[in-house]
């Protein structure tokens, strides 16, 4: 058979290594996700609150967030706090620091748009009931935001994994540069290794996103009223 | 609507007024901020970070068993069993191209060892030690009719890829040449194996690695045009590590430790054929 460039592959501990990039990216993502859904929340809910200048600041971060590169942010945490402040973060500090940072902003838009889309006749009905505020979101605003929100919130965390492999500019070893190592250096006996090294990530990112998006059209028929 | 406007407006002052604060703050940046540790402070903890690349075979990449290799690599342990006693204490920082001198400048690293090729440009950011390296340009061309001399190529056609240096110097120092240009490496070694042009010139690294895997071809000028050279880069001002790196090149020029380098890594890549000085610079000395 000709010389296809599939065997680097399974050379040495290639496999393994891939695998263990994309635990990196995972991890990445997941931690940065668990924070902003956190925070993203409570942004939320502070956004869709009647204060003015609450809405303002908010409004001005999520701008930010939105205008300015992840690449951008990436370098300011890593390189220009140790340049500027002398705090010395890892690449992995510095990845989640901005992946909440971004991820909090966008959650907290989504959250917000999720609470102005309950009607109104729901909270005058919780309210007629004798609930509290406290009461009414814990049993009639939350839910209802929570089923609206999951297809949203599982399309920001795919996003999110994918956008990891951004930390390699910073130093952090996650699965596109490990594939990137990996081609490199078997430039020169398999040039063509570039192809099932690739297609290997694509299908690496296939079963982790995929399976996820899966479970939220799960959640969501199952959260179905 | 009115007051979207407003919103935007204001957003936009603040990004202005951040911006022209950080464009102070970096102007007035010079001894503050990240200061790279001295050669005292590598001492006390231990270890060395060095930074390299891990995907430039042959000079920093990661074999298949994970281990990081090359040339760059070799050097790098070397400093450290010299300047800490074990190869162990070096601790590779895997870089890229665009990240280089930043990690000087926020001192995560404390020498980068990355292929790093000396320009003004970048001497304005980083300092750098002696070179160990040079490169320059190769040409290569089929064997039955080999140029083994530039002037031989006089009246016929010289392939080389735009934007490179080897379209520069043969453009300006040779008339007589015409050249056929590509926009793309992979176009133009086509065009060399399908005989539309009578040898290819780029960097004598690039051309020695691609003879050794296409039979036939050989590169018949290893090293012609301007030389550009290869070194290690240190944070600005901290001259007691340039210096001991400066000692130690010089002192690693008796036993022609470069050319031992260039054995046991580029060697396997580029063939024996190839003659080391033409690459490898020993003492600092070109």
């Amino acid at each position: 058979m000709q010389d296809s460039g599939i065997q680097v592959l399974f050379q040495g501990i290639n496999f393994v290594r891939l695998l263990e990039g994309l635990w990196v990216s995972l991890k990445l993502a997941l931690v940065s996700m668990a924070f902003s859904m956190v925070l993203g929340f409570l942004m939320g809910i502070l956004m869709a609150g009647r204060n003015r200048i609450v809405g303002f600041v908010c409004r001005v971060y999520l701008e930010i967030v939105r205008i300015m590169p992840q690449l951008v942010l990436l370098f300011l945490v890593y390189f220009g706090a140790a340049k500027h402040l002398g705090i010395d973060i890892s690449g992995e500090l510095a990845a989640v620091i901005v992946f909440s940072f971004w991820g909090t902003a966008e959650m907290g838009d989504l959250v917000r748009s999720a609470l102005i889309s309950i009607p109104k006749h729901q909270y005058e009905s919780g309210y007629s009931l004798g609930l509290s505020r406290m009461q009414l979101y814990r049993h009639i605003i939350l839910p209802q935001t929570f089923r609206r929100l999951l297809p949203s919130a599982v399309n920001l965390l795919t996003r999110m994994i994918k956008t990891t492999s951004l930390a390699v500019l910073i130093g952090v070893v996650e699965v596109v540069k490990v594939g990137k190592q990996i081609i490199d250096a078997s430039r020169y006996e398999n040039p063509k290794a570039a192809l099932w090294i690739y297609g290997t990530i694509f299908i690496l990112y296939f079963a982790v996103c995929f399976p996820i998006s899966k479970l939220s059209t799960v959640l969501e028929k199952k959260l179905q009223v | 609507m009115k007051k979207r406007l407003l919103g935007m407006v204001l957003v936009f002052m603040l990004f202005a007024a951040a911006l022209s604060a950080c464009g102070s703050s970096k102007t007035e940046q010079t001894g503050g901020g990240a200061t790279a540790r001295s050669l005292e402070d590598i001492k006390t903890a231990g270890t060395i970070r060095i930074g390299v690349f891990s995907d430039k075979n042959p000079f920093g990449y990661v074999d298949a068993n994970g281990e990081v290799q090359g040339y760059d690599v070799y050097f790098a342990k070397r400093i450290a069993k010299d300047l800490l006693g074990s190869e162990d204490t070096v601790e590779f920082v895997y870089v890229e191209a665009a990240n280089r001198v930043e990690y000087l400048q926020s001192a995560k690293v404390d020498i980068i060892l990355a292929n790093f090729t000396v320009t003004g440009e970048r001497a304005e950011k980083v300092d750098f030690a002696l070179p160990y390296m040079k490169v320059a340009l190769g040409v290569v061309s089929p064997d039955d009719a080999l140029i083994t001399e530039v002037e031989q190529l006089n009246g016929k056609t010289l392939i080389v890829v735009k934007g490179t240096t080897a379209e520069a110097y043969f453009g300006e120092n040779y008339p007589d040449i015409s050249l056929l240009k590509f926009d793309e490496y992979q176009e133009a070694y086509d065009a060399l194996l399908d005989g539309r042009g009578d040898a290819f010139s780029t960097d004598n690294t690039e051309v020695l690695a691609w003879a050794l895997q296409n039979q036939g071809f050989t590169v018949g000028v290893e090293s012609v045009g301007s030389l550009d050279v290869i070194a290690p880069a240190v944070q600005k001002g901290n001259t007691e590590l340039l210096n001991w790196i400066n000692e130690e090149i010089k002192a690693l020029a008796e036993e022609q430790f470069f050319h031992k380098n260039f054995e046991e890594t580029l060697e396997p890549v580029y063939g024996s054929s190839v003659n080391a000085d033409n690459l490898v610079v020993e003492g600092g000395e070109l």
